[in-house]
């Protein structure tokens, strides 16, 4: 095989269409260890890849432990590479979430990160 | 008619050709594919091409030898923790002595078994065996008439388990592996053009691989989002260690490359390029790695890039 031969094989390959990926978190909302001033109603993460809503979940627990969030996590029918989930009014402290996805193409990829709410947050 | 010594070829060939393999996940940890080590995971993966370029350093009567490097390296799932790996490696040799040779060197097959997978703790274990096939490459770039087994074990930690006052080395992560080259001949007899006879011995090798990563997409997604952007938020800078040491047959010391570089990962593929740079007396000189990598079970999640049914 020739090497441009070789090269295109190569790129044809990276770029197959139709081909999926493991779903990364790209950003969320709040930012991944962030401190606000104000506390969040919602954390919402954005993904790399549309997720299967029926086996991707999110939950945010303070820093004791307890789980915080409304239960009530989904993927936004708009959005299917987004995950959502409602919270309560939190007091200052130190929070994380915590998500588990399965992307469209079956690969499951998990995490978690903190953020914190200062203060002077009500 | 001066030639390169094929022992010479095979020993520097056995420092900087070695086939690079695997990316995978333990817990939330992305580990990319290494270039120059081998790493403990079992994938569906290609690297295609490998391309490496250095001058290997003069040693003895043999001259230093400029050489060109492209491999191809390809892993497959048997079960989700048992796969097979397959490698070929085409070389292009030259030096100021000689003309320019070219041609394959040995094929090379192998098999890993991932026997440990922590994902709370980040850690992973496996162990393998490598066989560099005997006589199937070409004389004159120096492909052995014998085989080299090296059986071996492949760990890889991340340390996104440390506490919250070292958050920032949380993206750290290590791989390393242990081996010890076999081969099926303890020596080789070559008479040269002259009819002079001499015996070449070739010794076991212990082969030690490490590579210390900082991933970038950990720091952003699991630590802190410190606002890279593209294509930065994918990079993972990393400093792989490469060293071989003969244990027997008169032995030797140790010798092999530090290979500073950066990793690329994207959806389907990772890109890498590092420089080689010869350690504790191995000669020659700063040479360039670099790697395409693709993920089969990215691209073919329902059909090549998966264990077999």
């Amino acid at each position: 095989m020739r090497p441009a031969q070789l090269a295109s094989f190569a790129l044809a390959l990276g770029f197959a269409p139709g081909a999926f990926a493991h779903a990364f978190l790209q950003h969320a909302s709040p930012r991944v260890g962030s401190t606000l001033a104000q506390a969040p109603k919602r954390v919402t993460l954005h993904f790399s890849e549309a997720l299967e809503p029926a086996f991707s979940t999110v939950q945010v627990m303070d820093a004791a432990g307890h789980r915080v969030d409304g239960r009530d996590g989904k993927v936004d029918a708009q959005d299917p590479a987004s995950l959502g989930v409602s919270l309560p009014a939190l007091g200052p402290g130190k929070y994380r979430v915590k998500w588990r996805v399965l992307s469209t193409d079956t690969h499951v990829t998990q995490g978690d990160f903190t953020f914190e709410v200062g203060p002077s947050a009500r | 008619m001066k030639r390169i010594h094929p022992f010479a070829l095979a020993f520097a060939c056995a420092l900087t050709c070695g086939n690079a393999l695997a990316h995978g996940f333990a817990g939330k940890r992305f580990f990319p594919a290494t270039l120059a080590t081998d790493d403990p995971f079992v994938a569906d993966e290609l690297s295609l091409p490998t391309y490496q370029a250095r001058t290997l350093g003069a040693e003895g009567d043999e001259p230093a030898v400029r050489q060109r490097a492209a491999s191809i390296d390809f892993a497959k799932r048997i079960t989700p923790q048992l796969g097979i790996e397959l490698g070929a490696t085409y070389l292009d040799l030259s030096s100021a002595a000689v003309p320019a040779q070219r041609g394959f060197d040995n094929f090379s097959a192998g098999a890993k078994y991932q026997f440990h997978l922590d994902e709370e703790h980040e850690s992973i274990a496996s162990i393998g065996v490598d066989w560099d096939i005997g006589n199937t490459g070409a004389k004159r770039v120096g492909a052995e008439k014998f085989s080299t087994v090296t059986p071996g074990i492949f760990v890889g930690k991340g340390f996104g388990d440390l506490p919250e006052g070292a958050r920032f080395l949380r993206p750290l992560a290590l791989t390393g592996s242990v081996g010890v080259g076999i081969p099926t001949r303890t020596s080789t007899t070559t008479v040269d053009e002259d009819g002079n006879t001499s015996v070449e011995r070739n010794p076991d090798t212990l082969q030690v691989g490490l590579a210390i990563e900082y991933s970038l997409p950990y720091l952003q997604s699991f630590v802190k989002d410190v606002g890279l952007p593209a294509p930065f938020d994918r990079v993972v800078p990393l400093v792989e260690l490469s060293l071989e040491k003969p244990i027997d047959r008169g032995g030797g010391r140790w010798t092999g490359t530090v290979n500073p570089g950066l990793v690329w990962a994207g959806k389907y593929m990772q890109l890498g390029i590092e420089a080689v740079i010869p350690v504790n007396g191995a000669g020659g000189g700063t040479g360039v790695l670099m790697q395409l990598h693709f993920f089969l079970d990215d691209l073919f999640p329902r059909s090549l890039g998966r264990p077999l049914p």
